[in-house]
Formats: structure tokens, sequence, C-alpha cells
């Protein structure tokens, strides 16, 4: 099991609830110390898919490993973190006593969690509360102590399921700079959301689920350099202009006097241009759009039909 | 095995700062009241009449029965009360997910629990026996015979229903679960009468019914088991009720339960281990 080990990797992985199939074909691989977003609709079998790999839902079919171990390892739980949708917990339990407890059942020695629960308290920005039990948190509290147990053992590997819903614009900025400290020291985060912004802006790498299986993946680190999507206003632009844009372009097309292409970078712009003048056409503006992740999800798998 | 000690510790906890333990030790200490009163009023009841020491202390040993049978009730209640809600409710809210995700395994989480809430019992039935037999030996002198076996099978009568609650618990919600293991108590209640009469009508049917429903749920076995165990060896031949015995369970029938217990548990980790969370 060494570090070239991928974090996830699953194979066809399917659960089948009566006769709801809620995962069709999964077949993911995160490599390590990524900060993996995992995107789809309502009911496309998200949540499913992370209990599956965390052991607590036992796939009908299919191979998945985390850490290099099949799912349901207990062993390898000592290195995996998860922060369930809605955390609850013992509302009796005081701040400090859960995050201690599940730094305990991590198998944390009682002089290491002396240390560490302060620490982790203070990172989700719950130190003032450590002495209040959780009957009186409101949900973004909640949220954050449920981040302070997943990272309480300083996980190689994180689950979260839609961490930043309960939360305000602070406590997200607060949850994206954790999480981004997390990848720091080495850790891969998979998180589950639907809140494309929030993924756009954490995440390094991307994979769009639909119906149970992934549709398509997306790169994010290296996003802005590529699918540009532009829009040229230009007259006069010949057939051969046209046909020769593709050595830098996809899919032109020309509609009046609006010419819309994608490219793989700007950098190739200056050179677009020279072509598009050197083949006779006047051009006007060249405006470069960045394709946001929301369209491509709508592209990806489809408008809201409805649930 | 850590984690089973973890969790059994969490357990008690959890049974310590929730308001119904203490709820129910009110309970025993008004009812503790009520019995110290009626015993002083027995007492004082019996020095204005000439009567043999004998019967008296036979009456007497008669009335510390009726206290040993109401914090049996209690107690039984109490474990169950306590405990349905325990595996159904946290299955429901989800609240399992972030223990059932660290490195500890399901049927860990399941005995770490039932250990939990054995020691929550163990605690009660000493504290609420101790105390009605304390009362009854201060006030007439009267002491059970067999004090210790009494209490280790009305503990073992609540770890048994505590069994089903876990049972019940990986299968149903919170509700299903206690309407399941109460309407199970009402059968051991009524199996356990049926017993008794068969004592008297020597009706073959009756005494095969009554078998039938102690097979189905053997708690009240175990308590007549114990009243048997703590009673003069006369009180059975004076009086007819759930206090005294007619129809005395064998040790086969205590034996029988332990297996019911150990099945119930089985199959309650079986299932726990498989099913989806």
């Amino acid at each position: 099991m060494t570090t070239t080990t991928p974090a996830i990797e699953t194979r066809e992985l399917r659960k089948v609830f009566g006769s709801q199939v809620a995962v069709r074909s999964l077949s993911l691989h995160v490599p390590r110390g990524q900060i993996f977003g995992f995107l789809g609709p309502n009911g496309a079998g998200k949540s499913t898919s992370i209990k599956m790999l965390l052991g607590l839902v036992r796939p009908t079919a299919g191979t998945a490993f985390v850490l290099g171990a099949p799912v349901g390892d207990v062993d390898i739980r000592r290195r995996i973190g998860f922060l369930p949708e809605d955390f609850r917990f013992y509302e009796w339990l005081t701040a400090t006593e859960l995050v201690r407890l599940h730094g305990r059942l991590c198998g944390m020695s009682a002089a290491r969690l002396r240390t560490r629960v302060g620490e982790v308290l203070d990172m989700v920005g719950l130190a003032p509360h450590r002495h209040r039990t959780l009957r009186g948190f409101s949900k973004g509290m909640l949220q954050r102590i449920g981040l302070a147990q997943a990272l309480v053992h300083e996980p190689d590997l994180i689950f979260l399921d839609e961490p930043t819903s309960g939360l305000d614009p602070m406590g997200r900025r607060m949850v994206r700079d954790l999480l981004r400290a997390e990848r720091e020291r080495g850790a891969t985060v998979f998180l589950n959301s639907h809140l494309l912004s929030e993924i756009e802006v954490t995440c390094d790498h991307v994979a769009f689920i639909k119906d149970g299986e992934v549709v398509a993946n997306r790169d994010l680190a290296t996003a802005w350099q590529d699918e540009v999507r532009v829009v040229v206003h230009a007259h006069h632009v010949s057939d051969g202009a046209m046909a020769g844009l593709v050595q830098w372009a996809s899919a032109p097309r020309l509609e009046g006097d609006q010419l819309q292409f994608s490219v793989a970078t700007e950098d190739v712009l200056p050179d677009v241009v020279r072509h598009l003048v050197g083949a006779g056409a006047d051009v006007f503006r060249v405006t470069p759009e960045h394709i946001s992740l929301e369209e491509v999800f709508v592209t990806l798998v489809g408008e809201d039909r409805g649930l | 095995m850590n984690g089973i000690w973890i969790m059994a510790g969490v357990t008690l906890r959890e049974a310590v700062r929730r308001k119904i333990l203490w709820t129910a030790l009110i309970a025993g200490a008004l009812l503790l009241a009520v019995f110290a009163v009626a015993m002083h009023l027995q007492v004082v009841e019996f020095q204005g009449r000439a009567m043999s020491p004998f019967v008296r202390y036979q009456v007497e040993a008669g009335m510390l029965m009726i206290g040993l049978y109401t914090c049996d009730l209690l107690a039984v209640v109490l474990t169950i009360l306590t405990s349905i809600d325990t595996l159904a409710g946290e299955i429901s809210s989800g609240t399992i997910q972030a223990i059932a995700t660290k490195p500890i395994a399901r049927w860990q989480i399941l005995v770490g629990k039932y250990l939990g809430f054995v020691g929550m019992i163990v605690a009660y039935v000493a504290v609420t026996f101790g105390a009605t037999i304390w009362v009854a030996h201060a006030t007439t002198g009267v002491l059970p015979l067999h004090p210790v076996r009494g209490l280790v099978l009305i503990v073992f009568e609540c770890v048994l229903a505590l069994a089903l609650t876990f049972l019940f618990g990986t299968w149903f919600s919170t509700l299903t679960n206690g309407v399941l293991v109460l309407g199970l108590q009402g059968v051991a209640f009524m199996g356990g009468w049926l017993e008794q009469v068969s004592g008297f009508s020597q009706s073959v049917h009756i005494v095969t019914l009554g078998i039938a429903s102690s097979l189905v749920m053997p708690g009240e076995s175990l308590w007549r088991r114990a009243a048997y165990e703590m009673q003069t060896p006369l009180a059975g031949s004076l009086s007819f009720s759930p206090f005294a015995n007619v129809s005395i369970p064998s040790l086969v029938a205590v034996a029988y339960a332990g297996i019911y217990l150990a099945v119930a548990l089985g199959i309650a980790i079986y299932h726990f281990q498989r099913r989806d969370l």
C-alpha cells in the first residue's frame, strides 16, 4: 500500500434496492492528494456511492478499493474521515466530548487528544463553544462540529457529503480554506456537493454522475486554460477562413456576423485573429468566455425535468 | 476490544445524562415510600393482635414480595423504554453513520451498547432491590431467602428484554420495536398466569398454552423463578398470585431463557453486521 495507490478505485460498482437501481455502474479513479468533486443531480446516486465507499451500504456488484484496501475493511477506516450530510449526534455531549469520543474511536491516545481536540475545534471556529452541549447548536455549528470529528485523527482520505449546506458565507470560506490545508498536508478530499460554485473554486477535479454512472470527468486545475468559448464579431468571413480555423478551434459556427468556436487555450487567440484577417475578414470584436461548471453540468446531465 | 468499552462507556453516560433513568429512580423512590408506609402500618396493626410469629413472618415476607415484584416491573419497563431507540433511532436519524465509519466493527458497536445498558440495569436493580429489602428488614426484620439469586434472575429478565429491543431495533423503527417488545412481554405475562392456573385446573391444554407462551417469551418465568428463590418455603402454598408460585419454573426453563437471549443477540449482531445503514 504505497502513496501511489489511488485514494479511491472502483469498477462497475452497482447498488440495487429492491427493484430500484440506485447506482448503475460506477467506475471511479481518484488519485492521492486531490480535492475531488462529485457532482450530479438529485437522485443520481451520489450519497449511495459514498456510503458504499465507506462500507455503510453493501454493493450489489462490482469492486471498490479505498487507500488500497477493499471497502468494508475496518482497519483502513483509521485513515478515513467522514462528514455525513446533516450531521447529527448525541445532543447531550459537549463539543469537546464529541470530538474526544470520535478521536478515541479512531484509536488516538489520550495524550494526543488533549492537544488535538482544542486544535481541531479552533480550526472549525468552535473554540468559544467547546464546553456547550450540542443541544443548543445551530445547523451551521453542527456542520462545523461534524467537520471537526471528521478531521480529528488527521485522516489520509476525507469524505464530505454536502459540507457547506448549512453554513453562511464565512463558514463556507472556512471550509474551503480547511480543505485546501488538508490537501497541503497530503490528504485526499472527496467532496459531494450540489453547490457548483463551491466545487468550481475548491476542487482540482470533478466527476459528473448521472443515473449512477460517471458521465464525464473534468480537470478543474487546468480548466481555465482549456474549454474557452470565443465569440467573434466579424464581416466577410469566407468558407476558407472557417475551414482554416480547425487547426486551433473546435466546433466553429457562423451565424450572420457572429462567429463562435472553442479553443484549447486563450494563448492561440492572436494566431486565430491573424488567420481571420489574413483570410479577408474584418474583425470588430473578440470575446473569450470561460465555460462555467454550471453550463457543463447542464449540458451533461440535461435540464431539470422535474423529479 | 477497546471499541466495545468506548461504546459501553458512552451508552452508560447517555443513560445517566438523560432524564429517563432519573425519572425511573424517582418513581422507584416514591413506590419505596409507599411500601415503607404499608410495612409500617402492617407492623402497627400486628402489634394490636395476638399472632404467632411464624404466621406474622409469612405475611410480612409476602408483602416484601409485592415490593420486589413492583421493582421488577419497573426495571423491565425502564429497560425497554431506554433501549428501544438506541439502534432504531440512530439508524433512522443517521447518527450511527458517524460511528459505523470509524475503525470499529459493527458487532463491537452493538455489543458495547448492550453492555452499557446492562451496566445501567445492574445499577438500577441493585439500588431499588437493595432499598426495598432494607426497608422491609428495617421495619419488620424480614429477609428474602436467596436475595442474590433473585437479583441475578431479575437482571437476567431485564437483559433478555434488552436483547429483544436490540434484535428488533436492527430491523424496525423505534415505535414498532416498542410495540413488538411490549407485546411479547404481554405474551410472557399471560404464559406465566396460564402456568399458574394449570396448577389448579389440571387442564393439559392450558398447561400446553402456558408453556408455549413462555417459550415465545420466557421473561416472566425468570421472575417466577426469582420469586421462588426469594420467598419463604411456605409462601408458595399460602396464596395464588404473581408474588408466589404454584408452578415453579425449572432450571431447564432458566437455561432455555439463556439460549433464547444468546440466539436473539446473535441474530441481532448478524443482521446489524450485514444491513445497509
